[in-house]
């Protein structure tokens, strides 16, 4: 596989010599002058230096061939979010994987088509989650293209669900309760499955209304 | 009528007392808040403190009843992006967008964009004026 990396920092780095440790072509483009230096002492010829914003430079590192992977991961999500569209839209990369530094410009990468993308904060943010049980609910995968997300609800004792059969309880539409994890094991839900304190359920609930299977499942949230 | 100019420098500020001079109710938007000074004295336009990326500063400046939004920061990818969120998240009818990378420029401008590339005016101004002034023996 041919794999651009766009920007040389941590990141970057990382996965460059991940993939061709893997037995894979990339070739890395870094802006820095310092850090092109070292990366080159390093990768050689796989690092090039420049603006990866800049159409030249992306010709440079062969974007036209096109590859089948493009990595936008500079510090800058302005510049994530052009190299990728850039990539895909002129140059007909299938995927491009973008770095979301903010969390707040999430949205923009969505907005703009870029749906693969990549935030360390969001992702530290979801393990902090699921570290704090009184939060009730963790999201585990976002299906973008479906719309769907699966999540993990805590069942506590005064939960409204608890003790009511799974057939019997109002969820949001296109929302199903997929698994209860309790005593170590994991049981596929029927309808006939009754919910039960301490049970760890698996669900799967159009993205935007996971609030209401919270709600549904354990109640009005409590107030930190 | 509502205008919001994103980044108020040399540009920005300019276009800005030029619209507000034609009637248009304009919001400014920088970083820094002294870029305000270059407003000058008289202005009676809005000012927002903030990122043009950060979508509360937007909507503080008026951008979902603004009618038209001129982007003019430092910064190219900040532009472009900026300019198609406003296109596209907020249907502002007139989004016009600087870009000083001339490829870019006509890479956008392409997709339907609307640009202003001073680095592309500068070259074929200096061009035209060259090529006006060949001798006509030399043609």
């Amino acid at each position: 596989m041919y794999a651009v990396v766009a920007g040389g920092g941590k990141v970057g780095s990382n996965v460059t010599r991940s993939l061709l440790q893997l037995g894979h072509e990339v070739t890395m483009i870094e802006q820095r002058p310092d850090r092109f230096a070292r990366l080159e002492e390093e990768f050689g010829p796989v690092v090039i230096r420049g603006d990866a914003t800049e159409i030249a430079v992306l010709e440079r590192a062969g974007i036209a061939r096109p590859p089948e992977l493009l990595l936008a991961v500079t510090g800058d999500d302005e510049d994530n979010l052009v190299i990728s569209q850039i990539a895909k839209e002129t140059y007909g990369v299938r995927k491009a994987i973008a770095r979301v530094n903010d969390p707040r410009n999430q949205q923009h990468f969505d907005l703009l088509g870029i749906t693969q993308t990549v935030c360390a904060t969001t992702s530290i943010l979801g393990l902090v989650e699921h570290e704090v049980p009184e939060h009730g609910l963790v999201s585990l995968l976002e299906l973008q293209k479906e719309g769907l997300a699966v999540v993990e609800v805590q069942v506590e004792g005064g939960s409204p669900a608890a003790g009511k059969k799974a057939g019997g309880l109002s969820l949001p539409a296109g929302s199903r309760l997929i698994s209860v994890w309790r005593q170590g094991r994991t049981e596929l839900v029927e309808p006939s499955t009754v919910v039960r304190p301490g049970d760890q359920v698996l669900a799967v609930v159009p993205t935007g209304e996971t609030a209401d299977l919270r709600r549904a499942l354990l109640g009005a949230p409590k107030q930190a | 009528m509502n205008a919001v100019v994103i980044g108020c420098g040399r540009v920005g500020s300019a276009v800005a007392r030029g619209l507000a001079a034609d009637g248009w109710d304009v919001t400014v938007v920088d970083e820094a808040e002294d870029a305000l000074s270059r407003l000058g004295p008289s202005w009676r336009g809005g000012f927002v403190v903030g990122h043009g990326m950060d979508v509360t500063v937007l909507e503080r400046a008026g951008v979902p009843d603004a009618e038209a939004a001129v982007v003019a920061t430092d910064g190219d990818n900040t532009n472009i992006v900026i300019g198609q969120v406003l296109q596209q998240r907020y249907g502002v009818a007139t989004v016009v967008v600087r870009i000083l990378d001339p490829a870019r420029a006509k890479l956008y401008s392409d997709r339907g964009m609307s640009i202003v590339c001073p680095t592309q005016t500068a070259i074929s101004g200096l061009l035209e004026t060259v090529r006006a002034a060949k001798p006509a023996s030399a043609a």
